[in-house]
């Protein structure tokens, strides 16, 4: 083996575990993807009504006993599903793993809005009795609540962590993961990002007063980033999930390699509460760049973040030209055209939603982009239909989030011959 | 409420705490620890559903009462006397 494939701190994607709106594990959504279908539907939200939301329906009793289920949070359901796919689709031999050597890293945008929200309404019911208030609270809205279900699922006993991350939390959840292997502080990651978020009214209702929330007749057209048409963000929920481990490791034990993580780079705007910074996420895109080593032409596929606000599409915009406009054959996509805004799944989801591209050659499309805003003109993007690639080995993800937090991750192609997934 | 209406209203309250356990054959003079899988945290759950649903308050030096069925309802019985049964 050569040295390369000796290097410690090469980490790679060994498994994938998700739940998306559209398809509840990587190969229906990858399917689903490519077919344009979308996963947003009709919702009722408490207060509010009718909504527009991306709903996962992954069984939540594969894992789960029925008893952890009503202990514990959504969050902590779609955590534990993804992260027992990932663990199965990886082919370790579980019972065999030092549990005191796996980590468990996840990324989420907000956490404990939604039991909050349903204890003050279930104590509203008893005229405001806090003695009526469960005593499930605490456990269930500790910010760590969705990584340490996990432990507690899968009997993990090595460190865990969710990471308040926003919108770009996906990503962190990743990045926190490659860093740990690369200290060796744990031997496997299980990490990624989930997202609980629709069972919160109170962010569809924060969206509604900042006049960024979709609303569309047809549910399936709500998501349009990119669009002149577009109609603000459609909340949705998910997760996306992965094993990572040291190359040299997953090399040992004859691990298929979906990937490797070659590049990550995170930032801050520095600059407003909500509205998005060109220049930092062109900066953030260029730190990842620089630490794999690459170059904007070395990209194939940029999955953008972009989420259908006009400030949103148009920011990004400018950031992704002023890195690759010298860069015709980059494919430009955007997973939110089929799911929605998954939150703190956004990241891993679309990063993941693309992989399969280092198969098929394919990048999926951006639906929903029937009259492109000028403002975001962006000749690379893949508008509405699926697009056979030259070449398919290099994986740019953009995650961003409020309070001006930016991400970036760079997945490359695992060559076949060293246990690459893909030829 | 009569005993028996009682002890329907705990068993039912038994098993949505414990959604995964048979109760078919519960004994109701042993404990439930012993023939369930119930930790603090679930005992909790049966006050907060008596308080919820009936507004009965037990106070804390009065749970070892609920230690089984048998004890449970009859703890319950004077409480519950004034309740209608199905409400």
């Amino acid at each position: 083996m050569s040295d390369a494939l000796h290097d410690p701190h090469r980490i790679v994607i060994t498994g994938v575990g998700l739940t998306a709106p559209n398809g509840n594990n990587l190969s229906d959504f990858r399917e689903s993807l490519l077919a344009g279908r979308s996963g947003v539907v009709d919702y009722e939200t408490r207060y509010m009504g009718k909504v527009l939301a991306g709903v996962c329906d992954f069984d939540e009793f594969l894992y789960q006993k029925k008893k952890d289920r009503r202990r514990g949070t959504r969050a902590g359901s779609i955590s534990i599903y993804c992260a027992n796919e990932a663990v199965k689709d990886s082919g370790l031999d579980w019972d065999n793993v030092h549990r005191d050597r796996v980590g468990v890293y996840l990324g989420i945008t907000e956490h404990g809005n939604v039991e909050t929200e349903n204890e003050i309404y279930e104590i509203s019911q008893f005229d405001y009795d806090t003695t009526c208030w469960s005593h499930h609270h605490n456990p269930r809205t500790v910010a760590n609540n969705a990584a340490g279900e996990v432990t507690l699922n899968l009997q993990i006993t090595g460190p865990h962590l969710t990471l308040g991350a926003a919108c770009a939390a996906g990503n962190a959840g990743f990045i926190q993961a490659v860093q740990m292997l690369r200290l060796n502080e744990v031997d496997i990651a299980i990490a990624g990002g989930v997202s609980e978020s629709i069972h919160t009214f109170g962010i569809f209702a924060s969206f509604a007063s900042q006049g960024a929330l979709a609303q569309h007749d047809d549910p399936t057209k709500a998501c349009r980033p990119f669009d002149k048409d577009r109609c603000g963000i459609v909340v949705a929920e998910g997760g996306g999930i992965c094993t990572l481990e040291r190359l040299p490791d997953a090399i040992a034990r004859g691990a298929k390699i979906y990937g490797e993580i070659i590049g990550y780079a995170m930032n801050s705007d520095a600059s407003d509460f909500v509205l998005p910074n060109a220049t930092r996420q062109a900066e953030c895109i260029h730190l990842a760049l620089s630490r794999a080593d690459a170059q904007p032409q070395d990209i194939d596929i940029v999955s953008s973040h972009a989420t259908a606000t006009e400030q949103g599409d148009i920011e990004e915009s400018r950031a992704l030209r002023s890195v690759f406009e010298e860069c015709p054959d980059v494919a430009i996509n955007n997973t939110k055209s089929f799911i929605g805004h998954a939150m703190g799944a956004a990241g891993a989801l679309e990063l993941l939603g693309n992989v399969p591209a280092f198969d098929d050659g394919i990048a999926h499309a951006t639906i929903n982009l029937d009259q492109p805003d000028p403002c975001c003109a962006l000749p690379q993007v893949v508008a509405n239909k699926p697009r056979s690639l030259e070449r398919a080995e290099c994986i740019l993800n953009n995650s961003f989030g409020m309070l001006g937090i930016n991400s970036v991750l760079i997945v490359r192609k695992f060559p076949a011959e060293h246990g690459g997934l893909y030829n | 409420m009569a005993p028996p209406d009682i002890r329907q209203v705990v068993l039912d309250i038994l098993e949505r705490i414990a959604p995964d356990e048979d109760l078919s054959d519960l004994d109701d003079g042993v404990a439930f620890r012993d023939q369930m899988e119930l930790d603090s945290m679930d005992f909790l759950d049966i006050v907060m559903e008596l308080r919820k649903q009936y507004r009965v308050q037990i106070p804390e030096d009065e749970y070892e009462n609920l230690i089984t069925m048998d004890s449970t309802v009859d703890y319950l019985t004077p409480k519950l006397a004034d309740v209608p049964a199905g409400v």
